[in-house]
């Protein structure tokens, strides 16, 4: 647990990058700390490490005050991962997951078995250890950045804006992995980002913070999106929060129609107009108008691919996208392994929002206790 | 192509000595070089300080100083050691710079991993900042061996043989080839040590060809 308690950063100049922060991540758990520029939320981080020291307040790590450990070896024990790996240039892959092992002084045999064990931990492989981070995408450095960070098996992790260098679909990719990680590993993460998307989806409580460093508010991200504490947070969450709060809400059962379908490479039978286009396994391939391809066998070229597809038991946000993204209007629904089950309208994905309750406040939740007062409610 | 012929012995001779008066104080000039760019990076007050009182150093006359050194350092005025120690003097004028700026060049965010790892004085100079600033320090180091060895030529007025006695006695005598023997054969020294210096650098830097042949 990561306690912060009364915590001010004011420069000599007399700018104030923190303000009296009083917050709590809890052992196990992702805190992401979101905000504009200017907010203080990378100050906070480095100040759990000591990169930055507060002016006031302080800071204790599982009970203990970090003011009063020894640096190197506080940073040792924290994982820290930063925009554009900061990979070092000169050393291999291997090497630099090794960093901080070494630099605890593991003999070599035994940082070089831990490097390898990360290396592929974090989805990488092998070959690819004895490479300098030039030589890698922006993707893959990131994903050593992490495997560094983790190499000593720290129990804290601080992450600043770890993939914002990346384009969009690694990003989101890079995003899932590392949920993926957290499941298995459990480490008590902050994580800081200027994206309210990326800390909407990572984190398991979230903390907005305005320019000039105060907590405007902090909370579960359902809980956030649902009931902002006031114009700032209702703002900075974005004005189609009430979409993206779909995607905290499981699908209650939808019901599910049946869906004809044609196999690549067959010919279409039937009038449809629209007919959705399997393979072997009954994977959804994409649409196609029997009407335009006259009768033929169905061709890869003819397939419209444009919907996105929803996963049984998945979110009522995946459920509605699917629908409102299909070209026939008919939302693409499989199972966990990717099968069809069958098809959903939007309007029926929206009775069933309609049926369900917005994400209240859990009084007994310590996540939401003391810091901030939150709104009674919003029209 | 006659006077080297006859010659070859002592030009080989000469171009030993040459060698070591520009060569010794490339080396100890650029371990003196590292405390004052550290510093000067450290203390990023005290840069212009560093940069301008050992830029200054290099606009002192080489035969000045020459004749200077054993004033200063109480050898005899033939003393081969006079040349080194002002040599070395030169070598620090060029190369502290080189080392405060091939310091400063290291990017930010390793800078910051760095930090974030736990990574402190020695180690942190000799295991990450001073790899990354080879480069930038090969570079100078390049400038500051060629000035070295054209520097050293004038060492012969004041009575310390090396290729410049070549010059100098060419030049009084008229013999064209001893002459051209003497200006090739500075090139050509200053050519080798600059190969040197560049194979080091390559050696040490095996990254920066793996950045380029980026798959």
């Amino acid at each position: 647990m990561i306690r912060f308690d009364g915590v001010t950063k004011q420069y000599p100049d007399g700018t104030v990058a923190v303000d009296d922060l009083s917050l709590t991540a809890p052992t196990g758990k992702i805190t992401v700390l979101v905000g504009p520029s200017g907010c203080g939320k990378t100050t906070s981080l480095r100040m759990v490490n000591r990169m930055i020291e507060p002016t006031r307040g302080s800071i204790s790590l599982d009970g203990q005050d970090t003011g009063r450990m020894p640096q190197a070896e506080l940073r040792r024990g924290i994982g820290y991962v930063i925009q554009h790996a900061g990979l070092f240039p000169h050393r291999t892959v291997l090497d630099n997951i090794g960093t901080v092992p070494r630099l605890l002084g593991w003999d070599r045999k035994r940082t070089a078995e831990r490097s390898r064990e990360l290396l592929e931990r974090v989805g990488l492989e092998l070959h690819l250890g004895d490479r300098y981070p030039a030589q890698l995408s922006g993707g893959q450095q990131q994903r050593v950045g992490v495997a560094r960070a983790l190499a000593a098996d720290p129990p804290v992790m601080l992450m600043d804006e770890p993939f914002s260098a990346v384009d969009p679909i690694v990003r989101d990719q890079l995003q899932d992995e590392f949920l993926r990680l957290q499941d298995e590993l459990g480490k008590t993460i902050v994580f800081v980002t200027h994206d309210i998307d990326e800390a909407i989806k990572l984190g398991d409580q979230v903390a907005v913070l305005r320019v000039g460093g105060t907590l405007a508010q902090v909370a579960e991200p359902s809980y956030l999106l649902a009931h902002p504490a006031d114009d700032f947070v209702a703002d900075f969450v974005g004005r189609d929060r009430g979409y993206r709060a779909l995607q905290f809400q499981a699908t209650p059962r939808l019901p599910l129609r049946s869906e004809r379908t044609v196999v690549l490479g067959e010919r279409p039978e039937g009038s449809a107009a629209w007919l959705l286009v399997v393979d072997d396994d009954r994977h959804p391939l994409g649409w196609v108008e029997p009407a335009r391809i006259g009768g033929r066998a169905v061709e890869d070229s003819d397939l419209h691919r444009g919907g996105t597809v929803a996963r049984a038991g998945g979110t009522l946000r995946g459920a509605l996208d699917a629908a409102l993204s299909s070209p026939s209007r008919r939302g693409v629904v499989v199972d966990d392994s990717g099968s069809l089950v069958g098809t959903v309208l939007a309007h029926e994905v929206l009775s069933a929002i309609e049926d369900t309750d917005r994400p209240e406040r859990d009084e007994d939740d310590p996540v939401h206790g003391g810091a901030v007062a939150v709104a009674a409610d919003e029209a | 192509m006659d006077w080297l012929a006859d010659n070859w012995r002592t030009v080989l001779d000469l171009s030993l000595s040459h060698l070591y008066l520009a060569g010794v104080p490339l080396v100890v000039g650029l371990v003196l070089s590292l405390p004052l760019g550290w510093a000067a990076k450290r203390w990023r007050g005290s840069y212009p300080a560093v940069v301008t009182t050992t830029g200054l150093l290099y606009t002192i006359p080489s035969l000045a100083l020459f004749v200077i050194m054993p004033l200063v350092l109480g050898t005899k005025i033939l003393d081969p050691v006079n040349v080194v120690v002002a040599m070395t003097i030169y070598t620090v004028a060029l190369l502290a710079r080189t080392v405060a700026d091939g310091l400063l060049s290291v990017p930010d965010h390793v800078e910051q991993a760095a930090t974030a790892m736990g990574y402190r004085g020695l180690r942190r100079l000799f295991g990450v900042e001073l790899p990354l600033a080879v480069p930038v320090i090969a570079a100078g180091l390049r400038v500051a061996a060629v000035s070295n060895v054209s520097i050293v030529s004038i060492a012969s007025v004041v009575g310390v043989s090396q290729l410049g006695n070549l010059l100098v006695d060419g030049y009084r005598r008229i013999i064209w080839g001893e002459l051209l023997t003497g200006i090739v054969a500075t090139m050509v020294l200053a050519l080798l040590l600059d190969l040197v210096i560049q194979t080091l650098a390559r050696t040490l830097t095996p990254w920066r060809r793996a950045a380029g042949a980026r798959s």
